[in-house]
């Protein structure tokens, strides 16, 4: 069956995500330091970049809780933990840490990284570098269930 | 003391990319079944590469300044053209690490954790923004 309609609907996702990423401002450093400066001149407008992602994004998470299939009818698995553990806490804190100092976040890194901005292709270079090290040594992660691999063998 | 800088059309170019950034995940979720969160797909693009979906998304996105320049100037970065070289690094090591083992960032936690209104996520975002905020107030940057 059709294995070209997920990736037509990731290359269109990634399009989309980037093109968002961008307009929204998120790509800007100093507005996200801007954003994140509530004791200093705090610009708030990067607020409605995550409202908006929310509101956008509540129909289609709904209807996946309830069939949880994709459109075309294949299986898909929502994260369901729910499990609030030290490795969550000091993880996510870590992230804040990073993101404070740079203004810098995964996603938007990876667009300003891609568009040539050398200082950015170092941080993405480090990013990878934490990710692989963490994945490796801090916390392995149980070989992928068959999400990943082809659904309709 | 804090000042607030607002402006409208700040504010409405930000929730228009809001808007795509959701459609964004719902084209994902309901179309190849995937949760749109960066990290857990770049991890998972370095880690193993085999899931083409996750690719074909990243490369999609890595794209997306290069097309945009097709309509109009775009330039990226400035702000951090003069970084102190140690803590840029460093900053990106943490955001590597940290992602990982909170499994998420903004999009995953933040976007899509949040929609499937998941707790796990919530005190992610209230902890990563709460330390990201804290950072910033207490004067540390890659820049200063």
């Amino acid at each position: 069956m059709s294995q070209t309609k997920p990736l037509i609907a990731a290359a269109g996702a990634g399009l989309l995500f980037g093109f968002g990423l961008i307009l929204s401002g998120m790509t800007d450093p100093a507005k996200v330091r801007a954003f994140l400066d509530i004791t200093g001149q705090w610009n708030p407008a990067l607020a409605f970049v995550m409202g908006g992602a929310i509101l956008a994004a509540l129909p289609a998470f709904a209807w996946a809780r309830r069939h949880r299939t994709t459109l075309a009818g294949a299986p898909l698995t929502l994260p369901d933990r729910t499990l609030v553990d030290a490795r969550l806490v000091g993880g996510t804190a870590l992230f804040g840490v990073g993101w404070g100092l740079s203004g810098l976040c995964p996603g938007p890194a990876l667009v300003v990284g891609s568009s040539g901005s050398l200082p950015v292709l170092v941080f993405v270079a480090a990013m990878a570098a934490g990710l692989l090290l963490s994945r490796r040594y801090l916390a392995p992660r149980a070989p992928e269930a068959p999400a990943a691999a082809p659904r309709q063998a | 003391m804090t000042t607030i800088v607002f402006s409208t059309p700040d504010a409405a170019a930000s929730l228009a990319g809001g808007l795509l950034i959701g459609a964004s995940a719902s084209l994902l979720l309901l179309g190849s079944g995937r949760i749109a969160g960066i990290s857990g797909i770049f991890g998972n693009a370095l880690s193993t590469g085999r899931d083409r979906v996750r690719v074909v998304f990243l490369l999609a996105l890595l794209a997306t300044p290069w097309l945009w320049r097709l309509a109009q100037p775009l330039e990226l970065g400035g702000a951090l053209a003069t970084p102190q070289w140690g803590a840029l690094i460093g900053a990106g090591l943490l955001v590597g690490v940290g992602t990982q083992l909170g499994n998420g960032c903004t999009s995953g936690h933040g976007v899509c954790g949040l929609a499937n209104f998941s707790l796990r996520s919530l005190v992610a975002v209230l902890t990563f923004m709460g330390v990201a905020m804290i950072t910033v107030a207490l004067g540390f940057g890659v820049t200063s």
